[in-house]
């Protein structure tokens, strides 16, 4: 198109050889195009005939079919009747719970590190640089095996059973056990008034934020400050409260049972999920805390002392001088380590915790539709990304400096 | 009368000023120290004190001992058991290669040894040193591989442990970056279709998660061929290796030509260089000696994604600790095979970040914009 109008501006006389920048230009393109769909051509109906020849019927009809497996953890209702998609559907949430909690608390872990790596005390670098150098240069699928060999083996975790023993191990802080089954704790029973309470914390996130900025407007305005962290806080606490009150304020809670064979009652951390968990926030939070550094001595020295100068307290200058101008350097890499985060969580597979890429071999394996199975997979983790990035790019543009 | 001041130098200044500045930070100190106190003692009464290397002396052996492993000894102990290690090294370090010809992949690991410690020396960085690569990677084929001269076949199927690991590696590293300067310049290119694709390509492999191109590999290649065309399953993970990689390298090298000034394409421009011409004599060789620090990074990155294996059933180090551990015997001890793999593979890892810190330090000639 815009070689196309760039010739038709020219004067018409103009004569075109081979050699002319704008016919190779052309030519070699066409040609690169030909041969990048005639590859594509040539595998795609070898594929058509090998899965012509092996019987295996293509399409995702499939996805409507019983699965006929189990899954060992779900956030939503599954049995072995329901469909292939919802078997994904499993899988995908499974996937994305891991990478939230990961992602929060790789982000916590590896600012704390990466601040504490430059703190004035010799003990506390020492220690921080051996977490970080260690951490990183050890592959993490090794780290994600290891630790579930480490929660599973017999030699250090007790079984739930082994509580029931006079001579046996007693639960943490009287109601936690932490055994080779996973993590028993007590928790809430289910209630509507809970749904209550997570309907006031989001609306009392929202006022907390319509509190901030009303307190930053006032403060350009009329330089009166305002507690806007504590009422915010407040604020949160409030809402929540109410929503749970007005929803009936629920308090019964179900303590886990250890029964000779089955524990019940009580919520559950499966090995797996733990093991993949602190995996992933253990690897990653090395590679944060090393960004987060670098993000802080990127910050002119001139900034701080001007801080001092003008009599902020630490805190402050921390706050309000260096994270503000830390983070533009911090956000673009932290972004890549969530993606990395991500997609490393398909490594849950190699300890058999139901992610969407376990399911998804499962499924292949049941159904011998390799392309299709895979397809899913990778577009499904595509749109993730896409996803992820386009939001942190968002946050980026948001935070970066605006220049004139 | 003001008391003196306080001494600025000597031990006692050092840890006034390091560790107990202010009332925090001896607080900070004291808890972490406590930490520490309880921590090491008891790591170190796991590791050595209460573990078990079992031994007996032996008058062929030339330090006088030999190993005996014996899992129940281990059974009742309440430490580490390195006897798993000194029973399975074998196994960890060449995974099913029959045992008669295991001195062949040793000289394999010893002869790529030799050749990247030659490679890292830059008094050597000439075309003798392609030649020399070229050379020593047909030597360690038939090694590895054998049927001619003599020596027995064994099948790629076979092979396993740390060769596996560093012909992944060094393979898919040494292949992806001819990839991967085609990809960085096909998108910086001005030829919208060439760009559409490098872009395409890139940003799906960079999208999605390894082990979905692994599968991919193990699983669509044999499809895409046609009958009775197949490679073996270590060619079929190289390749997806190498693409992969190639995506990630792109990136590095992309950084690197948008550093360069503008001046340097429109200089280029200026002589009537070809764009071959401005891109192999200008471009290049200042854009590559820019990422070579970041490259490395990228390449400890990959190198430690080779683990990923594992996933379509291939041996490589940390896979052959797997397979050693299948033995009902020694089961219980895993732990001790994974810590031990996670050794190796630091020191690995630290080797070559040291040597990319290195690098960093002598390529900046402070002339980078």
């Amino acid at each position: 198109m815009v070689q196309a109008q760039a010739a038709a501006a020219r004067p018409p006389k103009r004569s075109r050889s081979f050699y002319d920048k704008e016919v190779q230009a052309v030519v070699w393109q066409v040609v690169f195009l030909a041969i990048v769909l005639g590859i594509g051509y040539y595998l795609y109906s070898n594929m058509q005939a090998n899965l012509a020849r092996q019987n295996v019927s293509t399409g995702f009809d499939y996805l409507r079919r019983e699965s006929g497996f189990g899954i060992g953890e779900s956030w939503i209702q599954y049995s072995p009747a329901a469909s292939y998609s919802r078997a994904l559907l499993v899988g995908f949430l499974n996937t994305i719970a891991v990478a939230i909690v990961g992602v929060v608390l790789a982000t916590l872990i590896g600012i704390s590190i990466g601040v504490a790596s430059l703190s004035r005390n010799w003990l506390v670098r020492q220690v921080t640089g051996v977490y970080i150098h260690f951490l990183r240069n050890i592959p993490v699928l090794l780290q994600i095996i290891l630790w579930h060999t480490l929660i599973t083996n017999e030699r250090f975790l007790p079984l739930p059973r082994d509580f029931l023993a006079e001579d046996g191990p007693s639960p943490i802080l009287g109601g936690l056990y932490l055994t080779r089954r996973g993590l028993f704790f007590p928790s809430f029973e289910p209630h509507i008034g809970w749904l209550g309470a997570l309907a006031g914390l989001i609306i009392g996130v929202l006022v907390a934020w319509m509190i901030a900025r009303w307190a930053d407007r006032r403060m350009a305005e009329t330089g009166e400050q305002f507690p806007a962290f504590w009422a915010g806080v407040g604020a949160v606490v409030a809402c929540a409260a109410i929503g749970w009150l007005v929803m009936g304020a629920p308090t019964a809670v179900s303590y886990p049972e250890v029964g000779r064979f089955r524990v019940s009652g009580g919520a559950t951390i499966t090995p797996e999920f733990m093991a993949v968990l602190f995996g992933l926030t253990v690897y990653t939070s090395a590679f944060i805390a090393e960004i987060v550094r670098a993000g802080i001595l990127a910050v002119p020295k001139g900034q701080i002392e001007a801080g001092r100068s003008l009599g902020l307290r630490e805190s402050v200058i921390m706050r309000k001088v260096i994270l503000p101008q830390a983070l533009r350097v911090i956000i673009p890499p932290l972004t890549s380590q969530y993606l990395n985060l991500t997609k490393n969580s398909s490594l849950a597979v190699a300890v058999g915790y139901p992610d969407l890429v376990s399911v998804s071999n499962t499924t292949l394996n049941q159904t011998g539709q390799a392309p299709e199975a895979i397809l899913i997979m990778m577009a499904v983790y595509l749109t993730t990304s896409i996803v992820t990035s386009v939001l942190m790019n968002w946050y980026n543009s948001r935070i970066q400096l605006v220049e004139r | 009368m003001a008391a003196p001041p306080t001494s600025q130098v000597g031990a006692a200044a050092w840890a006034r000023q390091n560790l107990f500045s202010s009332v925090s930070n001896t607080l900070t100190t004291v808890v972490i120290a406590l930490a520490l106190a309880y921590l090491i003692p008891a790591i170190l009464q796991w590791a050595i004190t209460d573990a078990v290397l079992t031994l007996k002396p032996s008058a062929e052996s030339w330090w006088g001992y030999e190993f005996a492993p014996n899992a129940e000894v281990c059974r009742t102990a309440a430490g580490a058991c390195w006897d798993f290690i000194a029973e399975k090294i074998r196994v960890f370090t060449f995974g099913l290669y029959p045992q008669e010809e295991q001195w062949r992949p040793t000289a394999m690991i010893l002869l790529l040894v030799a050749m990247i410690a030659i490679s890292v020396n830059s008094r050597f960085h000439n075309r003798w040193l392609l030649v020399a690569w070229a050379a020593a990677a047909a030597v360690m084929f038939i090694l590895m591989q054998g049927g001619v001269l003599g020596l027995p076949l064994v099948e790629t199927d076979k092979w396993g442990g740390l060769p596996v690991t560093l012909i992944i590696a060094v393979v898919g590293i040494v292949f992806s970056f001819p990839l991967a300067i085609l990809l960085a310049l096909g998108r910086q290119s001005d030829l919208p279709i060439i760009k559409t694709v490098c872009i395409a390509f890139i940003e799906i492999v960079r999208g999605v998660p390894l082990i979905t191109i692994l599968f991919m590999a193990s699983l669509m290649i044999p499809l895409f061929l046609p009958e009775g065309v197949n490679f073996n399953k270590l060619v079929r993970a190289l390749v997806a290796f190498t693409l992969f990689a190639a995506a990630y390298v792109a990136e590095v090298i992309r950084g690197g030509l948008q550093a360069l000034p503008k001046g340097q394409f429109e200089a280029a421009d200026a002589m009537g260089m070809s764009y071959w011409q401005k891109t192999g004599l200008i471009i290049l060789p200042q854009a590559l000696k820019l990422v070579i620090p970041p490259t490395m990074n990228t390449f400890i990155g990959l190198f430690k994604d080779t683990t990923l294996i594992i996933m379509i059933s291939m041996f490589d180090f940390l896979g052959a600790v797997r397979l050693a551990s299948n033995d009902t015997v020694w089961r219980p001890f895993y732990v001790e095979g994974l810590v031990f793999a996670a050794i190796v593979y630091f020191i690995m890892c630290y080797a070559m970040a040291a040597y990319a810190r290195h690098l960093e330090h002598k390529l900046d000639t402070g002339h980078r914009s």
